[in-house]
This record gives C-alpha cells, sequence and structure tokens, in this order.
C-alpha cells in the first residue's frame, strides 16, 4: 500500500482552544505546524464554555493569584499538584490579556476593564469573602475565544487539516513519539503525518455517558491513542458531574447562572443549598452541589411528577441581566424546554461534564509516564494539554472557570517546551514500521464483513453502564456489577461490524473507531473508581465515605495492559510559596 | 412522521436520489437532529455532520423544506409532511448532507477576519467602554454554520465573486471594533461593484440566521462607513 506522508515540526491533535493556543504560539515562532481535528476547528467543545475564565484581575473586589491558588488547591481536594496549581495561576492574568491583545470580545466593567464574574468555591484572603474572579465574554466566553484563536491561526498561516481523524500515535522501540496516522474523512484514505513533537489536545469523554454536558464529539479518542501507545492514565476516577444540566437532557446551564445570583431549590420550595454549604451555598465546589442536588432527589425532595430533578430559579434577576449576561441560558431554555426563564424556574439535575484525570504530565506539558527511570520520565516527542491532559491542576475536583484557563496556559506551556525540544532534536528520526502496521491493523479491522454487533447498540450500552454503575455516588457491588458489563461490552467489540464499507465521509467508521476509545475510557474510569477506596472530590464512595490522607494522598495511574493501578505521591510543594497542607474542605 | 432525506454517495451512486424515512413516534421536544440519529441507527450509511447538539457549534446547517436551519434546534413539531432534508445550496456535495465548505471558508478568510492593532501592547488590557462593547453584539455571536450565505440569492448567483452575508458580517465585526486600527485597508479590501455591493437586502440571512443576528444591517453599516471615509 502506498501511505502518503507529510512531515512536520510539530503535530497538533486537537483544535480546541488548547491545542490552537498551543499552534499559534508554534507558528508565531516559524515551527512547521500542522493541526489535525476530526470538525471543522470552530466545532470544537471549547465552543460551548459558557461562564468565563478565571484570573486574579482584582477588578471588582481585591484579589491575588495566591487566593486563587489556595481555592484552587482545596477545589481539588488537595489532589492537585501545588508547583503546577501555583504556574496555573500565575500565569493566568497574562494569558487573559493576552487572549484580549489577540480581540477576545470580552464583557466590559464602566471603566473599560474586563468584566470579572463570581463563581462558585472563589474565595478573598484565603477561605475569606466571594470573589469575583471570572473573565467572561456575556455567557459566550469559550465560543468568543475559540474563535479568536482560530481567527489569529488564519493570521500566522497554520496548516490544517480539518476533518481528519488520528487513529494512533507512531511510537519506536525507544519510545520516540513519531508522528501519528490519520484518516483523511472525506476521501477515507489514510495519512501518514511523522513529526519530531506531537501534542495531544483532543478534549474530554463525557460522552461514555448517557446523560452528558458534552458535544457528540468528546469520545476520548486521545486517551484510547495514549493507552495503545502504552502510556498510563491519571486519576481517571474524578469525572465532574455539573450540577445544573437540564434534566432529561443533561443540556449544561453555566454556573455563571448561580454567579448572576439564580439559587436552586426542591420539590418543598427550600434552598437547600442552605444546609450543604451555609457559608457559599449555591456557590460551592460542583462536587458539593451535585451531591447535595443528588441527596435531595433520593431522599424524596425532587420536583417535577417523577421527583427526579431539583429547580435553578433566575426569575428574580430581571430581564435585563439575563439579556446582557445570560443570553445563551435564555435561548437555551427557549429552544429546548419552551419556557422563559425570567418568569419560570429550569428543571436540573446533574450531568457528566468533565474528566479531571487524563494522560500524566510535567507543568510543562510533557507527557511523564513510569518507565525506567521513575513516574516522571518524560515520553520524548510527545505532549498533552487541555482536558485530555492531567497536570493535575484540578486534582479530585475542577473550579468552574479553570478550565479554559487551563487548556490555554498548558496549551502555551507545551509550546514552548516543543519548541525548545525542536532547537535540541533538529531531524526526523528513522520512521518505525511495525507501529504503523498496528494503525493500520486497526482501520483494517473494521473492513470485516458480515453480520454481528451493531456499533450504536453497543455505544447505548456502555453509555447507560456508566450512567448507572459509575455516577456521583458508587460502591464496590456497583462499581464491580459495571465493569463485569463493560468487559462484556469490550469482548463483544470484536464481534462488531460495520454495514456501510464505503470510503467516502464514512461516518459509521469513524463512530466505530470512537466507541473503542470510549471502551477504553470507560474501562479506566470504572477500575481506577474500584481502586480507590476512600471519597475526594468527585470521587464519592457510599462504602468509604471519608478522605484518607494517610493511604490516598496519591494519584492514580491505570495501565492498559492487564488493567494495572499504580499510584504516585502528589506534588504537594509550590514553586515559591508554602505548601497549602490537607484541611476539612468545607463551604 | 414522514421524511425524505437527499441521499448521494459519489462512490456508489450514479446521481442524487431522495429516500423515505419515517419516525414512528415524536416526542415532545424533539428535534431534527434527533430524528436524523434515529434513522443513522437504521442505516448507518446515512450521513451528515454534528458535534455540540446545542446550536453553538454551527456544524450541522442543513436545508429543510426549503429554508436553511440547524438541525439540532429546530423542533420537529413546526416543520411540514414530509420533511424535505437536503444539503446547504450551492456548494458541493461530498456526500449525503455533507457539504464542501471551502468555498465558505475561503470567503472567511478573505476579509481578514481578526483583530489587527497596531498600537503598542499595552501590559494590561485595552480599555474598550460597554458601549463600544456593545457594538460588537450581533457580529461575534457568527457561528459560522453557512445557513446565511448559502441561502442568499445574489451569492448563488456570484458565489466567486460576492462575499456573502456571513463573510461580510464578520468584516463588520473587526471593522466595528474600537480596538482595530486596520479599517482604510479593510474597506478597500470591500471596495468594487460585486464584494460588498451585490447585497440586494433580499434578507433571507436574517430570516435564517439561527443566531438571529443580521448581516444586512452590518452590510448597510459598512457602506455607510464606506461612504463617509470616501468623502
Amino acid at each position: 500500500m502506498n501511505l502518503p506522508r507529510r512531515r512536520f515540526d510539530a503535530l497538533i491533535i486537537g483544535a480546541g482552544g488548547g491545542g490552537l493556543r498551543a499552534a499559534l504560539q508554534l507558528a508565531r515562532g516559524e515551527a512547521h505546524v500542522a493541526v489535525v481535528s476530526k470538525v471543522f476547528p470552530t466545532r470544537s467543545h471549547t465552543v460551548a464554555a459558557h461562564g468565563g475564565i478565571n484570573a486574579a484581575l482584582a477588578h471588582v473586589v481585591p484579589d491575588n493569584w495566591h487566593w486563587h491558588m489556595y481555592d484552587t488547591v482545596k477545589g481539588s481536594d488537595y489532589l492537585g499538584d501545588q508547583d503546577a496549581i501555583e504556574y496555573l495561576c500565575r500565569a493566568a492574568p497574562r494569558v487573559v490579556y493576552e487572549l484580549e491583545h489577540m480581540g477576545v470580545p470580552f464583557s466590559r466593567l464602566p471603566d473599560g476593564r474586563i468584566y470579572q464574574r463570581p463563581f462558585g468555591a472563589q474565595s478573598q484572603d484565603f477561605g475569606g469573602a466571594q470573589a469575583f474572579r471570572t473573565c467572561a465574554a456575556a455567557d459566550r466566553t469559550g465560543h468568543a475565544i475559540l474563535q479568536t484563536l482560530y481567527q489569529q491561526n488564519i493570521r500566522a498561516r497554520t496548516h490544517f487539516f480539518d476533518e481528519h481523524f488520528a487513529l494512533d500515535l507512531i511510537r519506536d522501540t525507544d519510545g520516540h513519539v513519531l508522528g501519528a496516522l490519520v484518516l483523511d474523512m472525506a476521501s477515507g484514505e489514510p495519512l501518514l503525518i511523522e513529526s519530531k513533537t506531537t501534542l495531544l489536545a483532543t478534549g474530554g469523554a463525557a460522552q461514555i455517558y448517557k446523560t452528558s454536558s458534552n458535544a457528540s464529539i468528546n469520545t476520548g479518542d486521545g486517551l484510547g491513542m495514549a493507552l495503545r501507545a502504552g502510556i498510563p492514565l491519571q486519576d481517571m476516577e474524578f469525572f465532574q458531574f455539573h450540577p445544573t444540566g437540564i434534566v432529561g437532557k443533561g443540556i449544561l446551564i453555566t454556573e455563571g447562572a448561580r454567579g448572576e445570583g439564580g439559587f436552586l431549590v426542591n420539590g418543598r420550595g427550600e434552598r437547600f443549598m442552605d444546609r450543604y454549604a451555609p457559608n457559599s451555598k449555591d456557590l460551592a465546589g460542583r462536587d458539593v452541589v451535585s451531591r447535595a442536588v443528588m441527596t435531595e432527589i433520593r431522599e424524596g425532595r425532587g420536583c417535577g411528577e417523577h421527583e427526579n430533578h431539583v429547580e435553578l430559579r433566575l426569575d428574580h434577576l430581571g430581564t435585563e441581566v439575563v439579556n446582557s449576561l445570560l443570553p445563551v441560558i435564555r435561548d437555551i431554555c427557549q429552544t429546548f424546554l419552551g419556557i422563559d426563564v425570567s418568569r419560570e424556574a429550569i428543571p436540573v439535575a446533574p450531568t457528566a461534564h468533565y474528566m479531571m484525570g487524563g494522560i500524566p504530565t510535567d507543568r510543562q506539558g510533557r507527557v511523564v509516564a513510569p518507565e525506567r527511570h521513575g513516574a516522571e520520565e518524560a515520553v520524548p516527542g510527545l505532549y498533552a494539554a487541555g482536558e485530555c491532559a492531567c497536570v493535575s491542576v484540578h486534582g479530585a475536583n475542577r473550579l468552574g472557570g479553570n478550565s479554559l484557563l487551563d487548556i490555554l496556559v498548558f496549551g502555551r506551556a507545551a509550546a514552548n517546551h516543543i519548541a525548545e525540544y525542536l532547537g535540541e532534536h533538529r531531524y526526523h528520526r528513522p520512521l518505525h514500521q511495525g507501529s504503523v502496521d498496528f494503525a493500520l491493523e486497526r482501520l483494517a479491522r473494521w473492513d470485516r464483513t458480515g453480520s454481528g454487533e451493531t456499533v450504536p447498540g453497543l455505544r447505548e450500552e456502555l453509555k447507560s453502564t456508566m450512567d448507572w454503575h459509575c455516577g456521583v455516588f458508587r460502591d464496590e457491588t456497583v462499581l464491580k456489577a459495571g465493569l463485569d458489563k463493560l468487559l462484556d461490552i469490550e469482548r463483544r467489540l470484536d464481534d462488531a461490524r460495520l454495514r456501510d464499507h464505503s470510503r467516502r465521509f464514512n461516518t459509521a467508521r469513524i463512530e466505530a473507531l470512537e466507541l473503542e476509545n470510549l471502551v477504553e475510557t470507560a474501562l479506566a474510569t470504572v477500575v481506577s473508581a474500584l481502586g480507590r477506596t476512600e471519597s475526594r472530590g468527585a470521587h464519592y464512595r457510599e462504602d468509604f465515605p471519608q478522605r484518607d490522607d494517610a493511604q490516598w494522598l496519591r494519584h492514580s495511574l491505570y495501565h492498559r495492559d492487564g488493567r494495572q493501578l499504580e499510584y504516585k505521591p502528589v506534588r504537594m510543594k509550590p514553586l515559591s510559596v508554602d505548601s497549602i497542607p490537607p484541611s476539612i474542605r468545607e463551604y | 412522521m414522514r421524511f425524505s432525506i437527499y441521499r448521494y454517495n459519489p462512490e456508489t451512486d450514479a446521481e442524487p436520489r431522495m429516500q423515505r424515512f419515517e419516525l414512528e413516534s415524536v416526542s415532545r421536544g424533539m428535534m431534527l437532529l434527533d430524528a436524523l440519529l434515529r434513522f443513522k441507527e437504521q442505516d448507518e450509511s446515512l450521513v451528515f455532520r454534528h458535534a455540540c447538539g446545542e446550536g453553538h457549534c454551527g456544524a450541522d446547517g442543513v436545508n429543510v423544506n426549503g429554508v436553511n436551519v440547524l438541525a439540532c434546534t429546530t423542533r420537529l413539531s413546526i416543520l411540514r409532511e414530509p420533511v424535505q432534508v437536503t444539503p446547504l445550496p450551492g456548494l458541493p456535495v461530498i456526500r449525503d448532507l455533507v457539504v464542501d465548505m471551502e468555498a465558505f471558508f475561503s470567503q472567511y478568510r478573505a476579509v481578514r477576519p481578526y483583530l489587527i492593532a497596531d498600537d503598542p501592547e499595552p501590559e494590561v488590557e485595552r480599555r474598550q467602554s460597554p458601549e463600544q462593547r456593545a457594538g460588537l453584539d450581533g457580529s461575534f455571536e457568527c457561528i459560522l454554520c453557512a445557513c446565511c450565505t448559502t441561502q442568499c440569492p445574489s451569492w448563488q448567483n456570484n458565489p466567486e465573486r460576492y462575499l456573502g452575508p456571513a463573510a461580510l458580517l464578520q468584516a463588520w465585526r473587526f471593522l466595528n471594533d474600537s480596538r482595530d486600527t486596520a479599517t482604510e485597508e479593510r474597506l478597500n479590501d470591500l471596495a468594487g461593484p460585486y464584494a460588498l455591493f451585490r447585497c440586494r437586502t433580499v434578507m433571507n440571512c436574517v430570516n435564517v440566521c439561527p443566531k438571529d443576528l443580521n448581516p444586512t444591517e452590518a452590510i448597510g453599516r459598512i457602506r455607510r462607513l464606506m461612504l463617509k471615509s470616501s468623502l
């Protein structure tokens, strides 16, 4: 087979905010960059981030990066690495100003500076009064950032491979990553992209759940690629359920709605968050609010005929606030529920939203994996940034407004390190044919004909399994039953067949390849959740309801080979300030 | 509910055809995208784009009963039967409902859709008053779905020379940004009888925009600005 080949200095897989920020940094630095995306870049899921991006600009009330760092460490339930968190919070103002210079249309304060709104779990002075730290472009902040980054990449003449699906990394026997095999969706033919460096920026994987806020494209493709290349995944048991998804649909209602003054009520009309978080109330950490909502529902205080949700009320905010600061929420509720939020309450329940875990990296974005010299050993030529990566700045629970920050800070940091690496590694290494053949085989496998299981059938089974067996509340019995079902799905996946074997824009084939990644991601999530016998952040075990710092202040690493778990210590030492010791986490 | 959907795979089909699909039960609040996903489960060879499913990303523009819409935000209950679903008009079909959008995006790139600010960068943000910022509302929200441009008769007649409503709305977005310093160059780019002036204010773009934006108004504003700057 005559495989077409292209060669670049840097290959970026994924064109969301992380990938585009990295691409821009490299293209401006005159590296030869290719961005591969399975969708046109502005369709990437960064577009759906509503609320904003955190930076201690102190535009509304006093603030500084150290308070932001404290909130992020506490929000992570002390599982976040404090060196990376210090780096994140100190870089935040600069990253936001850079975005403004690029053209992001931030909302403005009367004096012309960037508008900032309060978000959950933000405090002044290490746990004091509410901070206003989230910079926003109305409730379209992700859309504004994604389009601006794409626009600046057009200006920098970045090379885009739109609608190309990444199949697998190419890795040689010395462990160097040499690029990736991708599939040109329009022609249906594979293309080999050799690159001195490769950045995975493929985003999240909440499509492993049925009730999810994520786009259909969030299928964990980078996670599957990493696992198949022998790289472990870190902290996969920590999956964030956002407390306010539209019930039954999972569509997200931004935390900004509560930031602007919205609140939750149960079936008896009570503002129940008073009981769970006496200080922060509706703006407590997302894990805390989600558990509170689920507890209200489970104890019979839900709303509606089925008592399966609670209500988010915005009707007291006035149409002016809603129109100027929450127009997307107004439109979503009008379109999908036919309700007017300035008069009616929104029915909400937790929805799978964000993966704290992912491909382990250091704060330069280098992928690190224990191979020969310990858990912090860099995989040469491979980087990861954004939701698919685990730096770890979010630990066991991410704060609202920190994910846009994460993708930009670490997309940029990874690009800076790539530039450095390219200075020292000037030539392409010889191609490793065995690795190319492995990737081609992954594609060829779906050419098998005959009858067998269908891809949509298996996918729906997987998603229901995850909803039932790996949700807000977990225990050993439920998780084990879930694992059995997943293993069964994995076995049956081998019998699945496509009916459509055409080449041209065959999305059934893409969905089959995505399903393989979903299965890998779901297995990593459930196995990691079974392993961790404590409750921390988003991972709540009813059979182990306490946090156990003596035994569990450590990161999980899940290996695909034998589905083994190992653990590595949390980096408790920040870069310049004192370590923030674990303490009881209350809001 | 009865549907008739455009099918064409150049790899296997000599020519396009319409295929009938039927939805047995339509639940309240069901969207066109939900129907298409259901049909794909019945016949996996049916091809269309979709991503966020909430009207944010602009991936799933299609033509329904003659009108361009986003499949994910179009309620089945408002559609007339049999529901005719065809690709966005005026762009080459890759397969079924998937069109080649390169012509659309190259027109987007042609308006230099990025902030150009030649003044020295301050160490903090450039100031912009809430009133100046409000001037960007109604243009920066564009999701590049191409519903407007491909519904525009002027663009359909001159797809190579008239930039179309989506690209022109983005031209206005930057012309009207108080931080942008390239007004003159941008206006020069749009000079001549076609790029800007082929708009005949038919206003199809306004009627179909899924984000309720008004490209016709933006085009009018560019014209006024051009007139003012040439005096």
